[in-house]
């Protein structure tokens, strides 16, 4: 399958995106590894006329310590996620929620900040850094501005992100040796999630059950009050109306969400 | 556009279009027809290259993701008279039928024994995920992974 026709720029500066995203508007559309992207491209679901490849630009790419934050650049791969020391001491739901992503070499080309802006529902990163209680560092041209993971999620495939900005940074709250538990049903190897699961420090994330990754606020609440692991769970899914397909009914992702918030939990506190 | 790619260790400068996939560089510019176009989706892996030393699916990275940057194809891994281990691997453990699969599952061994010298069985199950084998020959694939490993050692 091939695009439809576009120009390619590699930008060489975060200035520059801004002054072409400026000059194209709509039409532009970031470059990182591509890997959501370029499939929607194959299949004509997208056509921009002009790509905007930032996936080299330096300060977009690596993981660092700033304070109480871990902070991993939007161009970050998975596979450098998935490996690196600072990601497995400092937030280990991430460094293991990229490492379920696909397979190796789509992991090696995929980013952090590309799956995130790309939001889908099933996937395994927007779930994880909504759990995490991420803050998403945006850069526009007159400066940048903040957006908590909870606020980034806007709808199906929707985001905060504006035509004029860039997601350049996640920062996540270093949380060394907190328990976690992350758990993903599918029925092949590879699938996206027909439900999935992340939870630490008291939040609990759920991917494809609703149009956005989607906290289990109840769930969260009876666990705050202390009750048992069992009745937490069997709140999973109360307030989220999930979406039937060729993979579940409803009621199969209720049940899966409540049963995998359970075993998420239970490791979590082991 | 202008594309500059080592290819094979061969420094090579084309013209290509901005949304020419690697993989079609590879085979209609280079010639090179290891990497074969199965799925087309980012699923089968039968295009897997390394990039940069990295295994890839080059029908999703464009050549102009590849400029600048270094490509090896299974035609660049051995020599007319010496094959690679994992090649010779593959032959000694009947680890194709098709052979369709073949040089991107040996591209994505290459690349896995690079990061992890001495995986385990259920590690090279796991590090083959992205590559299908239609004829179902996984079991002999995961032998000979095992095999060019044993012998790298």
């Amino acid at each position: 399958m091939i695009t439809a026709p576009f120009d390619y720029v590699r930008a060489e500066s975060l200035a520059q995106v801004h002054e072409l995203l400026a000059q194209h508007g709509d039409e532009a559309k970031l470059l990182a590894g591509g890997h959501s992207l370029l499939p929607m491209m194959k299949l004509r679901l997208a056509a921009p006329s002009i790509l905007i490849d930032i996936a080299r630009l330096p300060e977009l790419s690596g993981v660092r310590v700033d304070g109480s934050d871990l902070v991993v650049g939007a161009c970050t791969s998975h596979s450098r996620v998935a490996a690196s020391e600072l990601v497995l001491a400092e937030a280990p739901l991430l460094a293991h929620s990229a490492a379920q992503i696909a397979d190796p070499q789509v992991r090696h080309r995929g980013t952090l900040g590309g799956s995130l802006a790309h939001a889908d529902p099933a996937a395994d990163l927007p779930m994880a850094v909504l759990a995490l209680d991420a803050q998403l560092v945006l850069a526009g041209p007159a400066g940048t501005r903040t957006v908590a993971a909870a606020a980034f999620f806007q709808g199906f495939f929707d985001t905060a992100v504006q035509p004029d900005e860039v997601l350049t940074e996640i920062r996540v709250p270093r949380r060394p040796g907190i328990g976690w538990g992350y758990e993903k049903f599918t029925r092949r190897a590879n699938d996206w999630a027909i439900v999935g699961v992340a939870t630490v420090a008291g939040r609990i994330a759920l991917a494809n059950m609703g149009p956005q990754p989607l906290r289990a606020r109840a769930s969260e609440q009876a666990l705050a009050d202390g009750q048992p692991i069992a009745d937490v769970a069997a709140l999973a899914a109360d307030g989220m109306s999930p979406a039937a397909d060729m993979h579940a009914t409803v009621e199969y992702r209720e049940h899966l969400a409540r049963v995998l918030t359970g075993r998420a939990l239970e490791a979590a506190a082991a | 556009m202008q594309v500059s790619i080592e290819v094979n260790g061969e420094q090579r400068s084309d013209e290509v279009e901005p949304r020419l996939l690697l993989v079609h560089y590879l085979r209609d510019v280079c010639g090179l027809r290891a990497a074969n176009v199965g799925c087309d989706t980012t699923s089968c892996g039968a295009c897997t290259v390394l990039l940069g030393g990295e295994s890839v699916k080059s029908c999703t990275v464009l050549a102009a993701q590849a400029d600048g940057r270094s490509v090896t194809t299974t035609e660049g891994l051995g020599s007319a008279g010496e094959m690679h281990p994992v090649q010779r691997a593959f032959r000694e453990e009947h680890a194709l039928q098709c052979g369709f699969c073949t040089p991107g599952m040996v591209m994505a061994s290459v690349a896995l024994l690079d990061e992890n010298p001495t995986p385990t069985e259920s590690e090279v199950r796991s590090a083959l995920e992205g590559n299908y084998c239609r004829c179902t020959g996984y079991h002999n694939i995961v032998r000979a992974v095992l095999r060019a490993a044993e012998a790298s050692t």
